[in-house]
């Protein structure tokens, strides 16, 4: 990791409640980056999308798994890494949503929302520590953060509501 | 997720509010649908209006309430989506399956035309 990245993390245990926290992390951490509204509303679905992954699909809402994630800010670009402990997936496995025969399909969008909204995605299996994706979005140069205490490392604890 | 529900001529007008995602919200509009189907309610609209927040599983509810409402011979359309809603649709091509107004009189009127 480079040293002029900040970075933020957090673990949620696996509940869908932490799913509008997570949600709520992510606007306090995009407006402090000067992400517009509607960047901050595909930012915040992706990682919607994602953190139900994690829980619902990765983690199986076991209560004894957690979900981390983390906010890496470049200078360039926003990481935001969501990783569960989970058994994996392929991600080459998942049906294209738009392909005619797929289209009245009840799930199977999450991903390609995901893909949608942000610049990259990457999805690393971990071998028996769980799955791990990587959301990325560019961001312009040079952008100060404000007074949201990015520049340090921070890591918090999340308890279900 | 909320749910009101209207009877406007022969087409049942439900005025949702809150959100559709994963869990609650989704069931909700599952039990709904389904319920208003045991009843006869064959001719659905979905206000979507107040609707703040719909998830990919959201989007899978909809889906699935069409499908189980044309299987019985009925329509399911969709009113008022806001621009999120909307850009949500169009990217999954949705908007080619499901009949779309901002007009809720012309939307009902609709029904009676069997489109």
């Amino acid at each position: 990791m480079s040293a002029d990245a900040s970075v933020v993390e957090v673990v949620y245990e696996s509940d869908l409640k932490n799913v509008e926290a997570a949600e709520e992390l992510v606007r306090r951490v995009l407006a402090s980056l000067n992400f517009d509204e509607e960047e901050q509303h595909k930012i915040g679905m992706a990682v919607h999308e994602s953190m139900i992954n994690a829980i619902w699909h990765g983690n199986k809402s076991d209560p004894a798994k957690r979900v981390w994630l983390q906010f890496v800010v470049y200078d360039d670009r926003l990481e935001i890494k969501i990783r569960d402990q989970g058994a994996g997936f392929d991600v080459s496995n998942v049906p294209h949503p738009l392909e005619p025969e797929n289209l009245l399909k009840i799930s199977g969008r999450g991903i390609f929302l995901i893909r949608s909204f942000m610049d990259d995605f990457q999805v690393k299996n971990i071998p028996g520590k769980g799955t791990e994706v990587t959301l990325v979005k560019r961001r312009s140069p040079n952008t100060d953060l404000n007074q949201g205490g990015l520049h340090r490392e921070h890591e918090g604890h999340n308890t279900p509501g | 997720m909320k749910a009101t529900i209207r009877q406007v001529n022969a087409v049942t007008v439900v005025d949702l509010s809150g959100r559709i995602t994963l869990g609650e919200g989704c069931t909700q509009l599952r039990e709904l649908i389904r319920d208003l189907l045991s009843k006869g309610h064959k001719q659905l609209l979905l206000n979507l209006a107040d609707v703040t927040y719909i998830d990919s599983s959201g989007i899978g509810e909809l889906v699935s309430g069409f499908t189980a409402v044309s299987n019985q011979g009925g329509h399911l359309k969709l009113l008022n989506l806001t621009k999120k809603v909307h850009d949500l649709l169009q990217i999954t091509k949705l908007l080619t399956v499901f009949d779309v107004s901002d007009d809720e009189a012309k939307a009902v009127a609709s029904f009676d035309k069997g489109a």
